[in-house]
């Protein structure tokens, strides 16, 4: 078992734009992640419906788990992701 | 935005047919049109079963039936999202990947496998989450909606029923939903809508975003609207928040004027200037990049005030200069070759920060807030002005500073020396507390250029609290001591030829915009939507005439006096045209 803790960059938090790119990426990885907030609950990091259900605010540390070949790779690629202000990248002004 | 407050949802108009429905306005424009009900959802029945060849499925048929739904309405609405743009394009991929959703489609197979009814195991499941996001609020329980539609999608899809949503618009349309999804707003022909109305949804939900970014009046908890019979004629105005079912001729009639007014408004991009060609700079407020971009084009000279604290806000620590850099950069961008006026973190009072506010003080409207805030975190200052020094040296324009809550002299010239000491060419400080604007001429001195803002100005000579509602009468602008100490301030800019604007709400009520350019204010910034209304006013009186408006109001003896006395002097056109 692989595990992180990350703040999360995104000003608006993992909300939106920034739950759709998280849990797509979370989604190729191919394994079964999960996030939680401290001291909360795991969740599927796959399903925007539970990610976005935790309600992550902006500067909120999350924690992410794997399991399985490649675990640690796979969560230091979406350790990367959340420590990025998604919502400010491209196409967010549009 | 204003919150919404509980309304009746009729009112009755003595000697009148129609009724008014009252909800929350987004945008300023008014429309008359039919209205066009947008479908709601089958009701179907929890425990309808899907048919196959008109007899009940059996559990492998049921099961393979809602996955096939469940993936056609995800392609369905990422085909709509591929041909969108913008925040319609994000609204529609995300509720794509909603109904795309494993963690959604595996509870409900689930649930099927178990012998539940497919309807009431849709049901359940998505109940779970619209449960889980209102719990949350704010932001996601908005989002309730987007999930309810990808439920009705499925579930009509599952039973082979019609899809949900609007009917075919056949001439142009007041569109009227219980409440709109993306994938609704998506499908409309916008061509023929002339005002959105929904009777949930919130002012900051994506109906109202979306309407917003269409230019499309709108309205949003209106109770009552989908009792409004098809094809009724409704008169839209989203500037009063209503409804109004067959207007009456009087009502159409202003609507009218009010559309052809906008549309020569609208039409008009000259620089600001009076009658005989004295120049009034027309100007522009923002909070953000975005707004920056939104605003940008014809008939907005640039931005008179950009309140800078929007970065800071909900976060718990401040945005390191790399991140204001990168956003001031963009606004400069956006605004290329005009003039912009950033101004320095205004945090305190009623814009509290996590990471600077005192927690403890009982008079936070005169406490360390604004400018003041650099005895206690000067680095909040140094960075923000460094940031702004590298956004100049990466986009090659020239912004202009200033810092809220000057009081002295003194005061002005440290703040100019660290933004001149950070690179910035052009530096200025607000001039909203009465004893810089008493002492106008020695801050003057310390500094290139001052900016009034008016609100507050008006709450500390007046000694009222902007928050209380029932001191208002004091809070105004007109009122004569305030407009003494515009005038002090502007006369002092005309003597030392530094340029004196006002950046407060008050110059974007075309009235006061001409006693300000009379009492010698250079230049005007305001919310973009007022620019239209001012450059008219402005542009019908020449500077004498102004100054004569300025000197009706300073020789009033108190606020109701000095307007009335400007409204008489105005030109009878404008007073017509803007309905003042």
């Amino acid at each position: 078992m692989a595990e992180r803790t990350v703040v999360v960059a995104s000003r608006v938090g993992l909300h939106a734009r920034p739950a759709m790119l998280f849990t797509q990426a979370a989604a190729a990885t191919g394994l079964p992640v999960t996030i939680a907030k401290a001291g909360g609950d795991p969740v599927d990091a796959t399903s925007i419906l539970y990610v976005m259900s935790l309600g992550v605010p902006g500067g909120e540390e999350v924690t992410l788990r794997a399991d399985g070949d490649g675990a640690d790779a796979a969560l230091e690629g979406l350790v990367e992701l959340l420590s990025r202000d998604l919502d400010a990248e491209d196409g967010a002004g549009a | 935005m204003t919150t919404p407050t509980p309304v009746a949802p009729t009112e009755g108009h003595p000697g009148a047919g129609h009724h008014v429905l009252r909800g929350v306005g987004v945008g300023r424009r008014a429309v008359v049109g039919p209205v066009a009900q947008v479908r709601a959802a089958p009701a179907v029945p929890a425990d309808a079963a899907v048919l196959v060849d008109g007899v009940p499925a059996d559990a492998a048929a049921t099961r393979a039936a809602l996955e096939a739904a469940f993936a056609s309405v995800a392609a369905g609405l990422r085909e709509q999202a591929s041909r969108a743009t913008g925040t319609v394009q994000e609204v529609l991929a995300a509720t794509a990947q909603m109904a795309a959703d494993n963690a959604l489609r595996s509870q409900v197979l689930a649930k099927v496998d178990a012998g539940q009814p497919p309807v009431a195991a849709v049901d359940a499941v998505v109940a779970q989450f619209a449960a889980m996001f209102e719990a949350a609020g704010g932001y996601l329980a908005e989002r309730v909606t987007d999930l309810r539609s990808v439920r009705d999608r499925v579930v009509a899809a599952a039973l082979g029923l019609p899809a949900p949503g609007v009917p075919e618009l056949h001439e142009p349309s007041v569109v009227v939903a219980e409440d709109l999804a993306p994938a609704d707003t998506a499908a409309l022909d916008l061509a023929k809508v002339l005002a959105i109305v929904t009777e949930l949804g919130g002012p900051t939900g994506h109906t109202a975003i979306i309407a917003g970014q269409l230019g499309l009046p709108c309205l949003v908890r209106v109770t009552g609207a989908t009792d409004v019979p098809e094809g009724a004629l409704a008169a839209v105005d989203a500037a009063a928040g209503t409804l109004t079912v067959e207007p009456d001729d009087a009502l159409r009639a202003d609507v009218e004027r009010r559309a052809a007014r906008d549309a020569a408004l609208a039409e008009d991009t000259a620089p600001g200037a009076t009658a005989d060609g004295h120049a009034v700079a027309l100007l522009a407020n923002i909070g953000t990049a975005e707004d920056a971009e939104r605003v940008a084009g014809p008939g907005v000279e640039g931005v008179g005030l950009f309140r800078t604290e929007v970065l800071f806000l909900e976060r718990t620590a401040a945005p390191t200069q790399a991140d204001q850099a990168a956003a001031y950069g963009r606004v400069l961008r956006a605004m290329a070759g005009h003039k912009v006026v950033v101004r320095t973190l205004d945090a305190g009072a009623d814009k509290p920060l996590a990471f600077a506010t005192q927690p403890d003080e009982e008079n936070p409207a005169l406490g360390v807030r604004g400018y003041r805030l650099v005895r206690t975190h000067p680095e909040l200052l140094d960075t923000q002005l460094a940031a702004l020094g590298q956004a100049r040296a990466e986009t090659g324009a020239e912004p202009w500073v200033m810092a809220p809550m000057i009081a002295t002299a003194a005061e002005a010239r440290d703040f100019a020396a660290r933004a001149r000491a950070a690179g910035v060419r052009t530096v200025g400080v607000m001039v909203e507390v009465p004893a810089a604007a008493l002492r106008a001429r020695e801050v003057l001195a310390e500094v290139d250029f001052v900016s009034l803002g008016t609100n507050d100005l008006a709450q500390y000579a007046m000694a009222t609290d902007r928050l209380r509602g029932e001191l208002a009468d004091l809070l105004d602008v007109w009122q004569p001591a305030v407009l003494d100490l515009v005038a002090a301030t502007a006369r002092a800019g005309a003597e030392v030829g530094k340029p004196v604007g006002v950046c407060g709400e008050s110059a974007g009520d075309p009235l006061m915009a001409l006693v300000l350019v009379g009492l010698g204010v250079t230049s005007l910034s305001m919310s973009a939507g007022a620019i239209g209304a001012v450059r008219y006013a402005v542009r019908h009186h020449t500077l004498e005439r102004c100054r004569e408006l300025a000197a009706a109001a300073l020789a009033a003896g108190s606020a109701p006096d000095a307007r009335a006395a400007v409204l008489a002097l105005v030109a009878d056109e404008v007073r017509g045209t803007l309905g003042l």
